[in-house]
């Protein structure tokens, strides 16, 4: 079953004739995804790639092949604007890529999916979310996934792709992989997403990846303890990062004394997860957990 | 991005809010005449000549004089002027004073505090007040938290009148002072949504013996992903000598380059990477040299910087390559590293760990190249060889 995306998702990509959105919808189709649409304003009609057609609107595109999910490409300039396109449409799930959005256009963006029940927005800066086996959404290598039990929930691409790696290696499936991405204000954190995989049967466990900045790990920790009954594993990233710089992501900060990786951590196993000593471990460290059940 | 308080206080003129009169000036010279300026302009002999640095805790620090007449004005430039001033934010090296801000001496009555700041955890700006000011507000929030008073924006309709009557009635606010906190607190709240700010502080925000409400002090942040939309206008605001020049030149060739103090250099795809795998050299025994995140569309040609920027630090004594190819192929950052390796005539250490896409490919080159390069299974194993290679701390 897994969480958010399956074999049944219809996809709508956003920008699909952009550098970027071309290339990543060229490699989504090769993982077996269903692009039943693509949106350019001003190209609609032509066709993508063998059989994907090309609308100007979203709302087009929805009408004629009832998509219900969407990814954007879109540039930053243009990302927000999408986003609200994308939402307005009301497609239950919006996976946004784009890195480098204006937080003066996220604030807005966050106020609209506050005000509404219908969408629920991925991202963005982030790599996307993939169901293996069934449905890739985003810009992570397909070929390192394996299907099965363990959900992944991330702020960083490449530290996703590391956990789902050691998975793998170790012969452990994954059920669904989020990345939820490294921007100050986002759609979807790290709660949301732990409650899906709470109430997925084909989930079994979880890894969840944080990095330095902002308190969603904290608050996340609480909500842990309470709610969360599965076997959880956990890595923070960042421990030796100099306070007041920004870490590459815009949400990678620790600003007067607050966010660091050591209250993370600290907050994390005391709801009870096992943090990975280091990112090298994620995958033992889930693997230790299934076996001690 | 950062701009300097004489910048910050151009903007809140620009948008009515009321500043001391005041020149900067880009050498000691100009504060002379800077001074004799506001002298016939104020009628008034006290001045105040402020370093122009982007860092906060100037005053303690040395780097704020309040002087009477020219002479002594020209004087107190003369100091401050090339000067390194080390403050609590500047870290231990401090930073050049060169430029000033010469200002007229106020009779200050009242000191206060008003920031906006994006709110992480409410998903809105943030307006706080507090009648502490001049000082730290992490330390105001620490000690006494019910000091501060704080109202959350709602994007879609903007500052409610209503919500500054909460900052001002909560913090007590002198009746004379009321309609031009209102107004001030409201072309705060336009400035920082349309110049796309991330942080707008006015510490301390006094009000003078004569019952004038002024801004004394200005800190404001722009948001870089923003810039498309303030390119000129931040072009001019931006101070170049103020930034480390290597995180710019970085910057420049697409690469996310933080310097750090320890020796070990380290090149990685991803943020998360990059900040895990510093983690991971120091879980070793190692201190990583920097934070390096080459982004997900590298070229040969950025490695290859990449490369250059990490050795152009003394200190470095081995080098890390930490690689998790997505769209990043592992072939062609090892084709990058075995042309960067040759140019550069590579001297220390460099392990490599690739996974990944087309990570056989990548290997194959690195082995074909029979340059000394370590290969790692992992990123625990990579950093195990390259703190071995090139010593711990």
């Amino acid at each position: 079953m897994a969480i958010l995306v399956d074999s049944e998702t219809k996809l709508l990509v956003q920008g699909i004739t952009g550098s970027a959105g071309a290339f990543h919808s060229a490699q989504m189709l090769d993982y077996g995804t269903r692009i039943v649409a693509g949106v350019t304003p001003g190209r609609g009609g032509q066709t993508f790639g063998e059989s994907v057609p090309v609308f100007d609107t979203v709302k087009q595109a929805v009408a004629e092949t009832g998509a219900n999910a969407s990814c954007v490409f879109v540039p930053p300039p243009f990302a927000a604007d999408a986003i609200l396109e994308a939402i307005e449409a009301e497609l239950p799930l919006v996976v946004c890529i784009t890195e480098g959005i204006p937080v003066m256009d996220m604030l807005k963006v966050r106020r609209v999916l506050d005000s509404q029940t219908a969408t629920r927005l991925i991202g963005p800066n982030c790599p996307g979310v993939i169901t293996p086996e069934q449905c890739k959404i985003g810009i992570m290598p397909g070929p390192i996934h394996k299907a099965g039990g363990i959900g992944v929930v991330s702020k960083s691409g490449t530290l996703t792709y590391e956990a789902v790696g050691q998975l793998s290696a170790l012969d452990i499936g994954q059920s669904t992989a989020v990345g939820i991405g490294g921007d100050p204000i986002n759609g979807t954190d790290f709660i949301d997403v732990l409650r899906l995989f709470q109430k997925d049967p084909d989930t079994d466990g979880v890894i969840m990846i944080g990095e330095i900045g902002g308190n969603a790990e904290e608050r996340a920790a609480a909500w842990i303890k309470e709610h969360f009954t599965k076997p959880i594993a956990g890595f923070i990233a960042g421990r030796t990062a100099p306070p007041g710089k920004r870490m590459g992501h815009a949400g990678a900060i620790i600003s007067g004394g607050k966010g660091t990786a050591d209250a993370k951590i600290a907050a994390l196993e005391s709801a009870g997860v096992r943090v990975a000593p280091t990112p090298s471990d994620m995958g033992s460290a889930m693997q230790a957990l299934l076996n001690a059940r | 991005m950062n701009i300097h308080e004489y910048q910050a206080k151009d903007l809140f003129r620009k948008y009515g809010i009321p500043v001391p009169k005041g020149v900067a000036v880009m050498s000691a010279e100009g504060a002379v005449e800077a001074a004799r300026r506001l002298i016939e302009l104020t009628n008034n002999e006290v001045l105040v000549v402020k370093a122009q640095i982007h860092a906060g805790g100037r005053g303690k620090a040395g780097g704020v004089k309040v002087v009477k007449g020219v002479e002594s004005a020209a004087a107190a430039a003369r100091e401050l002027y090339g000067k390194t001033l080390v403050t609590h934010q500047t870290g231990p090296d401090g930073k050049l004073v060169q430029r000033l801000l010469v200002e007229q001496g106020l009779d200050i009555a009242t000191e206060m505090y008003l920031a906006l700041v994006v709110d992480r955890e409410s998903k809105r700006v943030a307006v706080m007040v507090s009648t502490e000011g001049g000082m730290d507000i992490e330390e105001v929030a620490a000690t006494t938290p019910h000091k501060i008073h704080t109202v959350f924006i709602d994007p879609a309709v903007g500052l409610q009148d209503f919500q500054v009557r909460q900052l001002m009635f909560g913090m007590g606010l002198p009746k004379d002072a009321q309609k031009s906190f209102r107004k001030l607190v409201h072309s705060l709240a336009k400035l920082f949504e349309a110049e796309d700010c991330s942080i707008a502080e006015i510490n301390p925000l006094v009000i003078t013996k004569s019952g004038n409400l002024l801004a004394l002090d200005g800190k404001i942040n722009f948001d870089g992903n923003a810039d498309f939309r303030h390119a000129a206008a931040w072009d001019e605001l931006r101070d170049v000598s103020e930034e480390a020049p290597t995180e710019t030149e970085a910057k420049e060739a697409g690469l996310s380059y933080i310097q750090l103090d320890g020796t070990i250099g380290c090149l990685v795809n991803g943020a998360g990477l990059a900040m895990s795998t510093m983690d991971v050299i120091k879980h070793y025994g190692g201190e990583p040299a920097n934070f390096l995140d080459v982004g997900g569309g590298a070229s040969q040609e950025s490695v290859t910087k990449a490369f250059k920027i990490i050795l152009r630090s003394p200190n470095v004594t081995g080098i890390f390559v930490n690689i998790f190819g997505g769209i990043m192929k592992c072939d062609i950052i090892a084709n990058g590293i075995v042309a960067a390796t040759r140019e550069l005539g590579l001297k220390v250490p460099l392990v490599v760990r690739l996974a990944g896409t087309n990570v056989r490919k990548g290997k194959d080159i690195l082995e074909r190249s029979e340059l000394a390069i370590t290969a790692a299974d992992s990123m625990a194993d990579g950093a195990q060889k390259i703190v071995a290679l090139a010593g711990g701390q």
